[in-house]
């Protein structure tokens, strides 16, 4: 665990630059995190960021993105085209939470 | 009389029954278990079935002849769980009071789920192996496949026994060099993880097998759906991955009552304290083996050490005690590496495979995360433990808490997964 400045914050972060605690997050840094990766976002990001925020904040864990695509009402292949790549990884990242788990 | 009701005669089900039955006084006690039919099926055979090594016959028995007297066996499709009622509606109209629910259900491969998988290619082209109809089917289909590409494929996580997939590619592979027609065949594995499996150093070395045996792997595909006709699995990156045969391990999902009954997450895995197996909603409610959605492999290892841990604690809770046993989510299993071979993992919530030894540090008689024929022997040895010690819950001289002795931890590779490093300008 390491110490990172994005923009004028400085945040907890792990070795691959997820913030590691929620409450350091807010919507400034959210922004600057997704310009990190090459993301502007757009009000369906924030959809998606808002819903992983509170659900994380519910069940204590990172969203899948089955998860997502069914409770926030974002098709997958909409998250895809949002997020490219590796949408799951991505939403978190910006959403400043740990990456999902779920495959064990 | 109090009333125990497990929903589900599979591996974990059957397990917890003749367990709770051996310990809980059987004057005042009532224990029903529920199934759909009458096959007790000894899923791991499904890998080895495609391959001849076992006929249908030799992985089936009757659910009575494993449930012990005393135990009552119902047969029926179970409706719905109405937990304000602790009572089970069962689909001819019967109703079934508890005062305390065991959900045992497991997961099912659902073909259904994904568009394209059950049209005109399926058992055709396209097969599973993750049933006995889908195993047979396959050992034929793979008797007539002389030429083309095998595609095995996962469709998204979590599925039952996260390395049978693996398995089943390295021993695909072994047999086809077998029958001298390896450079006749393409081989892709195609899976929605980062690399070859779910942990790091698993992972690596697994990735590094595939490698050596020239099967390609085709990570980070999420398929959105199968074209039968030109016979392609599209992702929803608009990814195409073209097959002759495919073999694949369709969505996994918790049973569809569970939805009916408000008692699941969005794949029907029932929602519990990880440490305990007790529902998050309902403190009547358990779920023990693949139906719960404990972050650990849905495996009959992890329903073992899970229900040794559940037993105990069990039967301080209907005395109205604290449940002071906690699982620790520990899993182990033989992965097949063909050629006779086979490898071994052991792991929990928190600490990956690791190479070593096991059960004995420095003699194991078994190596971790290495190739041994001892180690394949070990699997093909354990059909007659589950069927003579596992199911009838006779005790196994096997920690239920996973242990570092015997463990190496070598330094971690790096993560091929890294967001940051990859991909920060």
């Amino acid at each position: 665990m390491s110490i990172a400045t994005i923009g004028a914050a400085s945040v907890h972060v792990d070795a691959e630059g997820f913030l590691t605690e929620y409450d350091e997050w807010n919507e400034d840094l959210g922004t600057q995190l997704a310009a990190r990766i090459g993301i502007e976002l757009t009000d369906v990001h924030w959809r998606v960021i808002n819903f992983l925020r509170a659900d994380y904040q519910t069940l204590g864990e990172t969203a899948t993105l089955r998860r997502v695509s069914i409770q926030a009402d974002v098709p997958v292949k909409e998250l895809f085209r949002l997020f490219p790549g590796k949408p799951a990884k991505k939403m978190a990242y910006i959403a400043g939470l740990p990456k999902p788990v779920g495959c064990v | 009389m109090r009333r125990l009701l497990v929903l589900g005669a599979g591996t974990a089900g059957t397990m917890v029954a003749n367990k709770l039955s051996r310990r809980l006084d059987r004057a005042a006690w009532q224990i029903t278990v529920v199934d759909q039919d009458d096959e007790h099926v000894y899923q791991p055979g499904f890998l080895l079935l495609p391959f001849g090594v076992y006929q249908p016959d030799d992985l089936v028995k009757p659910r009575r002849s494993v449930i012990r007297g005393g135990v009552d066996l119902v047969r029926g499709e179970i409706d719905r769980v109405n937990p304000e009622l602790n009572e089970v509606l069962l689909g001819d109209g019967r109703r079934l009071g508890y005062d305390y629910l065991i959900i045992a259900t497991g997961t099912t491969p659902r073909p259904d789920q994904t568009p394209g998988m059950l049209g005109s290619q399926w058992r055709k082209s396209i097969f599973d192996f993750y049933s006995l109809d889908g195993a047979t089917a396959l050992a034929g289909a793979l008797q007539e496949f002389d030429h083309g590409r095998l595609v095995v494929h996962v469709t998204d996580m979590p599925i039952k026994c996260p390395v049978a997939p693996l398995e089943f590619t390295f021993l695909a592979e072994a047999a086809f060099r077998a029958r001298g027609m390896r450079d006749r065949v393409e081989i892709t594995y195609v899976t929605p993880l980062p690399g070859a499996f779910t942990k790091p150093i698993a992972s690596q070395q697994l990735g590094s097998m595939l490698d050596d045996r020239k099967i390609a792997v085709e990570p980070d595909f999420m398929v959105e759906r199968i074209d039968p006709e030109t016979k392609t699995l599209i992702s929803y990156d608009e990814r195409e991955v073209p097959f002759d045969l495919l073999v694949t391990v369709p969505l996994n999902m918790g049973a569809d009552y569970i939805a009916r009954s408000g008692l699941g997450d969005e794949l029907n895995y029932v929602p519990v304290d990880k440490h305990t197996l007790q529902s998050m909603a309902h403190g009547n409610i358990f779920a023990i083996g693949d139906a719960s959605n404990i972050p650990t492999s849905k495996s009959g290892s992890a329903a073992h050490f899970s229900v040794e841990i559940f037993t105990g604690n069990f039967l301080r809770h209907v005395q109205g005690l604290p449940m002071t046993g906690t699982f620790d989510g520990h899993t182990n299993c033989f992965i097949e590496a063909g050629d006779g071979r086979g490898m071994l993992i052991d792991f929990n919530y928190d600490t990956e495979p690791l190479p070593g030894s096991y059960p004995v540090p420095g003699l194991g008689p078994f190596g971790l995360l290495r190739e041994s024929t001892r180690n394949h022997w070990g699997k093909l040895a354990f059909r007659w433990l589950y069927w003579h010690v596992l199911l009838p819950g006779r005790p196994l001289p096997l920690p239920a808490h996973m242990s570092m002795a015997g463990k190496h931890v070598p330094k971690p590779p790096d993560d091929p997964d890294n967001v940051m490093t990859k991909e920060q300008p």
